[in-house]
């Protein structure tokens, strides 16, 4: 594998520069502008993330598209980015999912619309820089600085609460990662100077420090996942973010905390994690059945997703600390297709608020009457949110509940719950929403999706299909990767 | 008895300087109301001949003249460089602010040089008297320009508060040194640790000293609880003088502490180190909470700086290389921020309009994007968030800390800047989301318009690229112990 040219750093820098571009058509008068510069730099940042798939070698596990530079010798911090088959996937989701959102803006933002294309360019970009750094440092700045675009967004588009919950977003997430930071100095000390993550992986550390580490590490990212109990921040983010916001709130950021656990938790305090690992499962399973039994409670459909998202990402963590090759490939699998199809049915979220300004249950009913494309379309993704076979929310379940057989007979049965309780809050909400006689006259005048909706969702359906029948090109990818990791992870460092 | 003249060429920017400040206060008397920009102009230059005078003199080791009471070193030169830079960057963003006020006169222009001189003067000194005469000099310089406008009630307030508390101060200092005398028999810098480490003079009566000398130092730098007279001050003073006092003199009160304690009483670092816990986590407790309830921008700004000053002072806890570097990495990076926050507080200024609450900033991205994104850029650094400088200073200064053992020291800290953030993000929030009040356009010359955007982009920009700073602060701590 020779690939010289510096793809990766194209694939993060890219988007921000088109970003900053964005930003640079100044005012409202210029918007026509700026949206198709923002248009044509996140399909180039898709594109130029296609051959990260295509060049890369599926039977190594070890780390590809190197990149090293010296970026402060002071501190020994290095500009050093890599894939594996682990992060390749989540970043081709995000450079995937960009070009969505800035289509999904196109119309309904009308309002400073440079500043919204411009955040999104440069919040794709940054993501990228998550998945890909390998210096503890690097990733400290690209985790953080997700944080500023994010923070704007929900704040500046977002609904009448969106100073409380762009706030709490912000802090909540800050708390987390700067005890991660404490951790990497502590890191950075026991390594005698090196913030190199690979470095960190093999350093052994005693039993002690590896669970402070592993619970500052945990905090960072289970903030971010969101995990039970520290999930409260993620309903009121969706709820108020615009469209575009939710969708990229919980189809990428949300995947930044599940990363994490695997470039961090896992490897480098693999004892702390098995001797944790019965608690990590026992709060992901309190965020399946719990979060899901209140998943079924919402009025709200916006919460009702978000809290939906909480459940399956519970599956992740479930599958991260099973500790065996079906959790931790069915837990990848899970993120990836939690990123389409939470993003999908927020778009459809997003299209009946665009008409009726209403995210409330209540407000809808027989929209199938006015609506049919887009019900069908919202029936595939309500159907895929459930975990039905067929769809890629079934894949990743699956292997998941497979993995917690192997360990325990009633973590899987738990988990399997949610295969339950999953159908019963989408399929309930979509009945409320959709069927029945019209409800309103506000329903009755409601439009058919239009060609640019009917476009976005269609890629998604397309996308969640694929994945729930054929997934074998995803899970390809990562195999290796996972049994380097699983290998590493069952060794102990103490 | 023979007098040998004293080698006055490490001196030479200090002797231009105090030369200057006479040559000053004449010119503008000579040029008389509506020439004024002659002072000004004169001020620049000046600054601009120190910068040249340094520069020549550049010393790679110390050179000790004036019978060993004055220094020059590495360091010195790197922190009056950049005591140069602030103040001229002080002086282009309040010309307009001041002449708007009818504060345009001579006296402001004297008066800074002096206070500069001040600086240059502590910053330099190896002998505890040396240090005293440049505090005072600043100390004096500041208080006069407090009260520049002697009409205006607020500021005359606190330009007595200023007065009396810092005399006290200074009389705390004075007090411990003369206890440091009377147990060592010595006042020069350099020979304070060799006599210390004889074991000669009395411990008891050294630690006393040491006590009231970090009084001291914690006035100066308005460290928790020596923190009181700050709020007040910053409230009211003249927005420009505001931002000098709360620049510029960071760096000297740098100097200032690495002359005192790490040069003269480097023997006693356990004894310090145990106060500047107490000082570092008092004062980041207190300025980062009493910040929240503040309405008045000024005011929450001197919490933050009580604040930042808590987490500069955690650099000198792990006493050494590693740590004091880190600091002055710190005192930099915050003197870069304050200088871009208070520029943008005057900015919003207009003539007969005095920008004083935090609601001022209401609306700015619709008013001005280009200036919103400045100010966010500020803000966030001074929250610490990268990729702006305020994140690797932190980094830097926590990273010495967990070196030195204090994990724990580096959680409380961390847990205050959470706090921190809030308020910098409710700026942000301000500034963002929350529509504008007036749509007034924001007027200002090119200059400031330019020096503004390169101030806030410097804060990015050495954010993105911290190698350069950070290994200047590593080589003027290395090349000067």
């Amino acid at each position: 594998m020779s690939f010289e040219f510096p793809l990766l750093s194209l694939i993060i820098w890219l988007p921000i520069a088109f970003g900053v571009a964005v930003f640079a058509t100044g005012g409202d008068h210029n918007a026509q502008l700026a949206r198709w510069i923002a248009l044509i730099g996140s399909i180039l940042g898709f594109l130029v993330a296609i051959p990260l798939y295509t060049n890369f070698d599926s039977t190594a596990g070890a780390m590809q598209f190197l990149e090293d530079h010296i970026w402060f010798e002071r501190f020994n911090v290095n500009y050093h980015i890599g894939v594996d088959g682990i992060s390749m996937p989540l970043i081709l989701l995000n450079c995937f999912i960009t070009p969505l959102v800035v289509v999904a803006g196109w119309e309904v933002i009308k309002e400073r619309v440079s500043q919204y294309m411009g955040a999104f360019l440069v919040m794709s970009g940054i993501v990228n820089g998550v998945f890909s750094s390998l210096d503890a440092i690097l990733f400290y700045v690209f985790w953080e600085a997700s944080l500023i675009p994010m923070f704007l967004i929900i704040g500046i588009w977002g609904g009448p609460n969106r100073v409380y919950a762009a706030i709490k977003f912000f802090l909540y997430t800050l708390l987390g990662s700067l005890l991660m930071l404490i951790a990497f100095i502590y890191l950075y000390h026991a390594s005698e100077g090196s913030f190199s993550i690979e470095d960190y992986h093999k350093l052994a550390i005693p039993m002690a420090p590896q669970i402070l580490i592993f619970i500052a590490f945990l905090l960072a990212f289970a903030v971010k996942v969101p995990m039970w109990p520290v999930h409260t921040w993620l309903p009121d983010a969706h709820v108020e973010a615009p469209t575009g916001g939710s969708v990229v709130l919980a189809a990428i950021l949300l995947k930044l905390g599940g990363y994490g656990f695997l470039r961090f938790s896992l490897p480098i305090a693999p004892d702390a994690s098995h001797y944790l690992a019965e608690m990590m499962i026992v709060l992901s399973l309190v965020a399946v059945v719990y979060i899901g039994l209140i998943a079924l409670m919402q009025a709200d459909m916006k919460k009702l997703i978000a809290y939906s998202s909480v459940a399956h990402m519970g599956f992740v963590t479930l599958g991260f600390f099973l500790l065996n090759a079906y959790g931790i490939e069915g837990a990848i699998v899970q993120m990836i297709s939690h990123g389409f199809i939470s993003g999908a049915m927020f778009l459809c979220v997003g299209v009946l608020y665009d008409r009726l300004h209403s995210r409330q249950i209540a407000d809808y009913g027989g929209v199938i009457n006015k609506m049919p494309v887009f019900s069908a379309f919202f029936m595939l993704f309500a159907m895929a949110n459930a975990g039905l076979p067929g769809t890629s929310g079934f894949v990743g379940e699956f292997m998941v509940i497979m993995g917690a057989i192997k360990v325990n007979f009633w973590y899987a049965f738990l988990s399997a719950t949610t295969l339950i309780l999953g159908a019963a809050y989408t399929l309930w909400m979509y009945k409320r929403v959709i069927f029945g006689a019209v409800a309103n006259p506000a329903v009755e005048s409601l439009q058919d999706i239009s060609k640019r909706e009917f476009g976005l969702l269609a890629i998604l359906a397309i996308s969640v299909l694929w994945i729930g029948i054929y997934p074998f090109p995803l899970t390809e990818v990562m195999h290796a990767t996972v049994d380097q990791l699983l290998t590493h992870v069952s060794n102990s460092k103490l | 008895m023979n007098f040998i003249p004293p080698d006055f060429a490490p001196a030479s920017s200090e002797i231009f300087m105090l030369i200057m400040v006479c040559v000053v206060m004449l010119a503008d008397l000579a040029a008389g109301e509506g020439r004024r920009y002659i002072a000004y102009l004169l001020t620049q230059t000046t600054l601009l001949g120190c910068t040249i005078l340094t520069f020549i003199s550049f010393s790679t080791e110390s050179t000790l003249t004036f019978h060993g009471m004055f220094v020059d070193d590495s360091m010195a030169d790197i922190l009056k460089l950049m005591v140069y830079g602030t103040v001229s960057a002080v002086l282009v963003y309040s010309h307009s602010y001041i002449s708007d006020r009818g504060m345009l006169k001579g006296e402001f222009f004297s008066l800074i040089l002096s206070a500069t001189l001040g600086m240059m003067v502590m910053i330099s000194a190896s002998h505890f008297l040396t240090l005293y005469i440049g505090l005072e000099l600043l100390s004096l310089s500041l208080y006069a320009l407090v009260a520049l406008r002697r009409d205006s009630l607020v500021a005359t307030e606190a330009a007595m508060k200023f007065f009396v508390l810092g005399a006290l101060a200074s009389g705390f200092l004075l007090y411990g040194m003369s206890m440091v005398y009377g147990a060592t028999g010595t006042l020069h810098v350099s020979q304070l640790a060799q006599v210390i480490q004889s074991g000669a003079s009395s411990k008891e009566v050294l630690v006393v000293g040491l006590v009231f000398i970090v009084a001291g130092i914690a006035f100066k730098l308005s460290a928790v609880p020596f923190h009181m007279w700050a709020p007040d001050v910053y409230q009211g003073s003249p927005t420009a003088v505001t931002l000098f006092i709360g620049s510029a003199p960071k760096l000297a009160a740098f100097g200032f502490v690495m002359r005192l304690l790490v040069e003269g009483m480097s023997e006693m670092v356990t004894d310090w180190q145990g106060m500047l816990v107490i000082l570092a986590v008092l004062s980041m407790a207190v300025g980062n909470i009493a910040a929240i309830a503040q309405t008045n921008i000024k005011r929450m700004l001197a919490y933050s700086t009580i604040s930042h000053m808590g987490f500069l002072l955690l650099g000198f806890i792990s006493a050494d290389a590693n740590g004091y570097s880190s600091a002055l990495f710190y005192i930099i990076a915050y003197v870069l921020m304050t200088l871009g926050t208070f520029a943008m507080i005057m900015l919003l200024c207009r003539s007969g309009f005095e920008a004083e609450n935090i609601d001022d900033f209401k609306g700015l991205n619709k008013r001005n994007p280009w200036y919103a994104f400045i100010a966010l850029l500020l803000m966030l650094s001074l929250a610490g968030i990268p990729p702006m400088i305020g994140f690797y200073a932190k980094f830097a200064v926590l990273q010495a800390v967990v070196n030195a053992g204090y994990i724990w020291l580096a959680v409380v800290a961390v847990l205050f800047s959470l706090i921190g953030a809030f308020y910098y993000l409710r700026i942000i929030k301000l500034m963002y989301f929350d529509d504008p009040e007036t749509m007034e356009p924001l007027v200002s010359s090119s200059d400031v318009r330019i020096l503004l955007s390169a101030n806030g982009f410097a804060v990015l920009a050495l954010g993105i690229f911290p190698q350069a700073l950070m290994g200047l602060s590593l080589y003027a701590i290395e090349n000067s112990m």
